[in-house]
């Protein structure tokens, strides 16, 4: 056992590929079923049509019958594989039930109608990945309302957490003047106090600002993050401040030494926190949900929320909305993984 | 080849656009700051700089965590603090007191004390679970794997779903009418209530949670495993040394800093675990998995009669637990450092 696990878990130069090779791959893929077969189910079931999707036990794919057009009648017709008694079978279209009948007829020849019990006939179906769920859902739901919300709040914020936080790291780490290790040290102290410790005296704040139902209300207050000053003075601290004195000596403004030369050498740091407060606040869910309580004004992740929380759970919707809303963070995910992983790993922050 | 440099040729006029929107921005931007600063000096423009941040700060989190103290000492239904009677340490002694601390229903503040048992169980649960399964992730993806990439990102790929997302993936699985269940039936099993029964649900959620921030875990655990030497281990190889004990006494030893981090990380998040279970389960079924920020979030936001003052205090009881938890984090960190 033991020799086994340190060849787990140990890298070795040369080898040949071994039974702690395979464990680890069998590992791995069992990892890739666990983790990702929970999306692709919940991506398979969003296609399902609202009988499909209540059926005991659930199938893998989203199907729908087969339906034909049939001489003499205006509806595509169901199509049906039929048993007949002698044991031979033929695919007919159902006309009409009635109580434990089926009238049938032959595509072929829609002139007769045969009949039989509807025991003996079983459904031909199709796999068919159809958009009715996303079309129904984007309309009962709102959903381009709530996408409007998430997207204005994610931006704004975005853009606002950068300016602030950067001028603010800008100061912090190019200047000396009174008060600045006061500053810092506050900053960094209210690090370890999360929100949901402060939950009710903020709510108090808000309102007496009166940004309740307002997405200021959820865009500004986590603007200030602590968080991000910290990472952007720690990197501003590496540029050089012979830059900075020398603009200064050219008769460059403060403001320009900030806009021109800080900002545009701290690119990679600004890239780190875009990103993560893109993912802060796209899946952001407490805070929204305190300052927001009109559905007019919902986020995404609010919606959603309420959207599952309803009497009458209508699943089929709720899954193709929930892929829609996963969507954005999966495309991200797909083109920035690297820089994304990197970011997080460096800096241990989520 | 054209079609290439024509598409250089869009993306340079492109950048150029944007340079020159950036330069009219700091233009104009200039004539404010520049006068401003012509006006106050230029020893006191880094007050400018940290002052947005500064007023953001102060009215939305420092204010707000004074007047905290205001809510938890105050008494009375009114929302406006200046309308509550001080109470002293009441809202405190009355979420304390219990005649028997193992068992809430002796409390006088039976939920909170539910919460807090939930909310311990979770965490010893949840936070072991989750560094062993990283750490076990990460040593794997330490071994010279084909396609690395493509398995760190799918473990890495649940952190990014939101709360919500994450809950209601999983809430169609689990539901009674679910793909498990369907499994189980076709298999000849009687259908689990997963989300009816009080333990099943503990566990799921313990699941859930481990299963959507497993991967945030893991990455930083690789990062610490990839900066241990590997002259290390090959030193201990010419040594004699066999892969156990390579493991145990060099992979282990060095990983130690990061593994005190993580841990101390995963201890503070899971203790205000809150979203994902209030999708999931939305703390029932009962009491089984209310937790202390939403016993927090029930008091001071939802239920008919809200009670600021002991939502207050409880906040601050958890703030207290979070605050010492962050600083062995920090004493862990600059011990590392």
């Amino acid at each position: 056992m033991k020799t086994v696990l340190g060849n787990l878990f140990v890298i070795k130069k040369h080898r040949r590929t071994g039974i702690t090779d395979i464990l680890a791959y069998l590992y791995l893929f069992a990892g890739v079923i666990v983790m990702f077969g929970p999306v692709v189910w919940l991506v398979l079931s969003s296609f399902k049509s609202p009988n499909e999707i209540v059926k005991f036990p659930p199938r893998l794919f989203p199907y729908r019958q087969v339906t034909t057009v049939v001489e003499g009648y205006e509806q595509p017709l169901p199509l049906y594989k039929v048993i007949f008694d002698d044991g031979t079978s033929k695919t007919l279209a159902q006309v009409r039930r009635v109580g434990i009948e089926a009238h049938l007829v032959d595509p072929e020849n829609p002139g007769e109608i045969i009949k039989v019990n509807i025991n003996q006939r079983q459904p031909v179906e199709e796999i068919y990945f159809g958009l009715e769920n996303y079309i129904e859902g984007v309309k009962s739901f709102d959903f381009g309302r709530y996408l409007w919300n998430s997207v204005v709040v994610t931006v704004v914020a975005t853009l606002l957490t950068l300016l602030v936080n950067s001028m603010a790291a800008f100061a912090l780490s190019k200047y000396r003047f009174r008060g600045r290790q006061t500053i810092f040290l506050i900053m960094i102290s209210t690090l370890m106090v999360p929100l949901s410790v402060v939950l009710v005296p903020i709510f108090l704040v808000i309102t007496k600002v009166g940004w309740n139902n307002n997405l200021l209300g959820v865009i500004v207050p986590a603007a200030a993050t602590p968080t991000g000053v910290f990472l952007l003075r720690q990197y501003m601290l590496t540029i050089p401040d012979e830059l900075v004195d020398a603009a200064r000596i050219d008769g460059a403004s403060e403001w320009r030494i900030y806009t021109q030369i800080i900002l545009p050498l701290a690119k990679p740091a600004l890239a780190v926190l875009t990103i993560f407060s893109v993912m802060w606040r796209w899946n952001d869910f407490l805070w929204p949900l305190i300052v927001l309580s009109k559905s007019e004004y919902f986020t995404l992740q609010v919606g959603l929320a309420s959207f599952q929380g309803e009497l009458n759970v209508q699943w089929n919707l709720i899954l193709a909305m929930t892929v829609l809303t996963l969507l954005p963070i999966t495309f991200v995910f797909g083109f920035l993984q690297k820089s994304i992983t990197t970011g997080i790993a460096t800096t241990g922050l989520k | 080849m054209m079609e290439q440099s024509r598409i250089m040729q869009a993306k340079q006029a492109f950048d150029a656009f944007v340079d020159w929107i950036y330069d009219f921005i700091i233009y104009l931007t200039d004539l404010i700051f520049g006068t401003l600063q012509r006006l106050i000096g230029t020893k006191h423009m880094p007050y400018i700089f940290v002052l947005p941040n500064l007023l953001i700060f102060g009215i939305f989190i420092l204010f707000p965590m004074l007047l905290n103290f205001v809510y938890a000492f105050t008494g009375g239904a009114s929302f406006f603090p200046f309308n509550r009677p001080w109470v002293g340490t009441v809202n405190f002694e009355r979420l304390l007191a219990c005649e028997v601390y193992l068992e809430p229903r002796t409390c006088s503040e039976d939920l909170f004390w539910r919460a807090v048992h939930n909310t311990v169980g979770y965490v010893v649960l949840q936070v072991s679970l989750m560094v062993l399964f990283s750490l076990i992730t990460a040593l794997i993806l330490n071994r010279r794997i084909k396609g690395r990439g493509f398995f760190r990102g799918v473990f890495f790929y649940p952190v990014l779903l939101s709360p919500i997302v994450v809950a209601l993936i999983w809430k169609w699985i689990f539901q009674d009418n679910g793909v498990l269940n369907g499994i189980l039936v076709s298999l000849g099993y009687n259908k689990v209530p997963f989300l009816v029964n009080s333990q099943w649900a503990r566990a799921l959620v313990v699941f859930i949670s481990v299963w959507a921030f497993m991967g945030f875990y893991t990455l930083i655990l690789l990062a610490g495993l990839q900066s241990i030497p590997p002259e290390l281990y090959e030193a201990a190889a010419i040594d004699g040394a066999n892969p156990w004990q390579s493991f145990s006494r060099i992979t282990m030893p060095l990983l130690m800093p990061t593994m005190s981090v993580v841990l101390v990380l995963a201890l503070i998040r899971a203790v205000q675990v809150f979203d994902i279970v209030f999708a999931f389960t939305g703390g029932g079924p009962g009491t089984a998995t209310l937790y202390l920020v939403q016993y927090i979030y029930n008091y001071g936001f939802s239920s008919p009669n809200r009670q600021f003052g002991l939502a207050a205090a409880a906040s601050l009881l958890m703030g207290g637990v979070l605050i010492i938890l962050t600083l062995i984090q920090l004493a862990l960190q600059r011990e590392e450092n």
